[in-house]
């Protein structure tokens, strides 16, 4: 019997939600580390009782935890992030220099193969690695050092690399993307990275077209078409069909093209799910109206997807690491908001239903399907 | 004996109920505390001073005798009622935030 089991990060702890695969009646677990903010928790593809989460606080810092048990027991493995080499700097919100200081792990991106290697992605923004299950962490400082950090710059919520997308046909090849740095490829395991942002157009930065500089908010990728790509910037969808090397716009005839999240259905990789959030002043909803689009035609032709979801009075948020999709039949899909709800579609998101409706604010969703 | 009293979060975080009961060589020191406390609690590194530069997280302070001694040195020899666990060396969270 298969079941679904729902990761969800919160600003006061951690709570895992599971149920059959009908998905209908839902088991609520948590908080876990109750008072922390838990920016991700995500599992092992390998071994899905093997799950990690970020634990941190402004009072008391990062702390990374580990259950081997699918999130029934927890213990903390290591959280030294230390930056390799001299990290120097990158710009400040008025252009200055600043120097690179680790914050907080954002997302944390376990290896399609291996539940002992773990992949970082943090504040100043670096990339991570754990090859003994999150005891000892190691810079793949090849990302930092690629020559354009010092023109890297915060969004409002940081300088966070929120994005690790690994090339399930190609162990050497790996997508991230940094706000506001953009996105990076590299092809030799992390030795080496190059932008991948051509195609992007960003009017709110000095060269629209600039090799870095964009507010990347989220990728996603499928794992049938690991060369097809779809980003939600700032502004802007996009997709691309080289692996990054251009992009595209698709918003098409969407209401607004801002927004933080972005998936792909589990079965149809033409299938692309985004939340249009009213403007990057007014993070909630257009008109109280709380609305996933989804395309079938892999952008430009987008729908709304309103049964179930409230149509009046709505003015929550929907975060960049707050979709997810499992692979069950058919296809389910989840999301959390900033105003405690997780929102499920057990039909591809034709119609939805409220998991939980009063937790704290939604930082991240993940599901792991379970045979 | 040196009785140190923490935060709740990092008594969760430790799996302690209560003060914690410490034995130091040498001078009590907040430096000599804190090298005991992360090495019978590992989980406590980086949550009170940076792992690096060993600096005080800014949001904590350390009281002792009831007075502020948050911005003394690492080698700041404590009050004798530290020392001889009299009084504990208090690790407060910052009150603040929501």
């Amino acid at each position: 019997m298969s079941k679904a089991r729902v990761l969800v990060g919160t600003r006061k702890g951690a709570f895992v939600l599971t149920s059959d695969g009908k998905r209908k009646s839902w088991d609520v677990a948590g908080p876990f580390f109750a008072g922390w903010e838990i920016y991700h928790v995500a599992g092992s593809p390998a071994d899905p009782n093997r799950l990690y989460a970020s634990q941190s606080s402004a009072w008391f810092g990062q702390v990374i935890q580990r259950s081997d048990d699918g999130g029934v027991t927890w213990a903390p493995v290591g959280n030294k992030f230390v930056y390799d080499g001299v990290p120097g700097t990158h710009q400040w919100y008025d252009g200055t220099p600043h120097p690179w200081e680790f914050k907080r792990v954002w997302h944390l991106e376990p290896s399609l193969s291996d539940p002992d290697v773990v992949y970082a992605g943090v504040e100043d923004a670096a990339l991570f690695r754990s090859s003994d299950g999150g005891q000892n962490w190691e810079e793949l400082s090849g990302l930092r050092q690629h020559g354009s950090g010092p023109r890297w710059q915060p969004g409002a919520g940081g300088m966070c690399l929120h994005t690790i997308i690994l090339d399930p046909t190609n162990p050497d090849r790996i997508y991230i993307a940094i706000s506001a740095a953009g996105a990076f490829r590299t092809d030799d395991g992390g030795k080496s990275w190059r932008p991948i942002n051509q195609g992007l157009k960003s009017q709110y930065i000095p060269d629209p077209n600039a090799e870095v500089g964009h507010c990347v908010h989220k990728m996603a990728m499928h794992p049938s078409r690991p060369g097809v790509l779809f980003m939600q910037k700032h502004w802007d969808v996009m997709r691309s069909d080289d692996a990054g090397d251009m992009w595209r716009e698709v918003s098409g005839n969407l209401p607004t093209d801002f927004g933080f999240v972005v998936d792909v259905h589990a079965h149809e990789p033409e299938t692309v799910y985004v939340v249009p959030i009213k403007s990057d002043s007014e993070h909630y909803p257009l008109d109280g109206k709380l609305q996933v689009y989804r395309s079938r035609s892999g952008g430009d032709e987008w729908e709304a997807l309103t049964k179930g979801l409230p149509q009046e009075n709505c003015y929550v948020n929907v975060l960049r690491d707050a979709m997810a999709v499992d692979s069950l039949d058919s296809c389910g899909v989840y999301f959390g908001t900033t105003g405690g709800q997780v929102y499920a579609s057990v039909d591809a998101g034709d119609s939805w239903k409220p998991i939980v409706r009063d937790l704290p604010a939604v930082l991240s969703v993940e599901v792991q399907t379970l045979s | 004996m040196i009785r140190v009293v923490l935060p709740q979060h990092l008594r969760t975080l430790a799996g302690v109920s209560g003060e914690v009961e410490l034995c130091i060589d040498g001078a009590a020191t907040p430096r000599a505390i804190l090298d005991a406390l992360e090495a019978r609690y590992p989980m406590l590194r980086g949550t009170i001073r940076d792992q690096v530069t060993q600096e005080r997280r800014a949001f904590l302070r350390f009281f002792a005798c009831q007075e502020d001694v948050s911005h003394e040195s690492a080698d700041f020899q404590l009050p004798d009622d530290v020392a001889s666990g009299d009084e504990p060396l208090m690790i407060v969270g910052a009150i603040a935030g929501g």
